[in-house]
């Protein structure tokens, strides 16, 4: 018996259809049925934060979230940072910090950075390691992250 | 597994009422999802109730209480600033669990639901006076929330009752109301102790104070004692000594590899006291 869920929502500002078992979550949804690899999955019980895109703007787990549940709602993924070739800074930022080695926890931490300078464009470092908190790196130390993320802020500061 | 939307709490209720397995109820699904995915609850009907109209609004009713739709996101507790304001022992526990992606998510009526006994929105929850409607197949019913949690993972709620909405009482003059928890780490980590005073002055003088305590027993508890020790003083030190020992006396923890029952039962003594400074400094007018 088929038992398959129509969805239709919005990714990085495009429709998106696709049909899911009820049980599939939006991570499964994101990687499987769009395609949209950038997305990663690290623990899939919302722990480690890999998983992290925005819904209507705010950050979530994609682990802990249903793909049926995205009916109709506006999703947002590292895929959508970039602006054709250009990086977006925290992207630029990463890359001169080198704040990423194996690469696994970097989207998450991406958007979820992003979410926070929308929010607050001036973050102390506390505030930032306390909003990061949700997300695990274990190849960095965090330090470089944190530093391209500060530096990430100031260059855009300054843009606007 | 088969997935439902109702738009209203009646069918959800119907829905689960006439359900022969197992039954949940989503809303931020921290939990749920957890459970599904680790394959310890398979749900045969997940009952989605954010489709309901009103669950993600916070309304201030004309008493100057509040109602909280039962989706509304820690993330969106946090952000209101009249809530906060009046209520900030109740937004600072909610604010405690998880991650900012949880918060998005997670919401106060599942993290009571949910029923561990370390939930750290539980606690204040209960301190507030906070009340629920809960809505089952034959209408609804008024209950407090220290009247729901029954043990580790379950409820008072029968089969097909769900919460349907939450009531904070109004803040009124010279209160205030904060909650700790002890952990080993600042952030992210499930409380070894928590405790939650919410209390009102007449000068310097605690005229109603209400103490709660979580993790130290099998649910989330209400002390009577630990309130009773500090109503008619000035919170001086023989006060917080007599309300330390009454909190630690009201512990029944168990040992686990969080911490032992003694450390469980002198950190409960420890946040009683320290909470109860914060929500005596509040109902003064200090700032959240």
């Amino acid at each position: 018996m088929s038992n398959k869920i129509h969805v239709t929502t919005t990714v990085n500002g495009d429709e998106a259809e696709f049909l899911c078992d009820p049980r599939e979550t939006l991570l499964d949804c994101l990687r499987d049925r769009l395609h949209m690899t950038g997305v990663k999955e690290g623990c899939g019980t919302g722990d480690c934060g890999a998983c992290s895109v925005t819904v209507d703007g705010r950050l979530v787990c994609s682990c802990l979230m249903l793909g049926a549940e995205a009916e109709g709602k506006e999703i947002a993924t590292v895929e959508g940072m970039a602006d054709g070739d250009a990086l977006h800074p925290l992207q630029e930022k990463f890359i001169e910090h080198a704040a990423l080695q194996c690469g696994i926890c970097t989207p998450g931490i991406l958007v979820a950075s992003e979410a926070l300078l929308k929010k607050n464009p001036d973050p102390t470092e506390e505030e930032l390691r306390y909003w990061l908190a949700g997300n695990l790196c274990r190849c960095t130390g965090y330090d470089k992250i944190i530093r391209a993320v500060m530096d990430a802020a100031a260059e855009m500061r300054e843009a606007s | 597994m088969r997935y439902h939307t109702p738009d209203s709490f009646g069918d959800a209720a119907a829905i689960a009422a006439s359900a022969t397995g197992i039954t949940r109820f989503l809303a931020g699904g921290t939990d749920v999802l957890v459970q599904l995915r680790s394959d310890l609850v398979e749900p045969d009907d997940l009952i989605d109730i954010k489709h309901i109209a009103g669950v993600k609004e916070i309304t201030q009713r004309s008493d100057g209480g509040w109602d909280l739709g039962v989706a509304v996101a820690g993330a969106e507790m946090t952000e209101h600033a009249g809530l906060s304001a009046d209520w900030p022992g109740l937004v600072e526990g909610m604010d405690l669990i998880g991650s900012t992606q949880v918060q998005g998510r997670a919401t106060l009526v599942g993290n009571l639901c949910n029923a561990s006994p370390a939930g750290d929105g539980v606690p204040a929850m209960m301190t507030a006076g906070v009340t629920l409607t809960v809505t089952g197949p034959n209408g609804s019913r008024e209950v407090a929330v220290e009247d729901v949690p029954a043990g580790p993972g379950k409820t008072t709620l029968a089969k097909g009752e769900l919460v349907s909405a939450v009531h904070i009482p109004a803040r009124g003059d010279n209160a205030g109301d904060a909650y700790l928890r002890f952990i080993p780490r600042t952030e992210m980590d499930i409380a070894v102790v928590g405790c939650a005073v919410n209390l009102r002055l007449d000068g310097d003088t605690v005229v109603e104070a209400r103490v709660a305590l979580g993790a130290v027993a099998p649910t989330a508890r209400l002390v009577l004692a630990a309130a009773e020790a500090i109503i008619g003083t000035t919170l001086d030190d023989a006060a917080l000594e007599a309300l330390a020992s009454a909190a630690s006396a009201a512990c029944q923890p168990i040992d686990d590899k969080r911490g032992t029952i003694e450390f469980r039962t002198d950190v409960a003594g420890v946040l009683a006291k320290r909470a109860a400074k914060i929500a005596y400094g509040r109902a003064k007018g200090d700032a959240a």
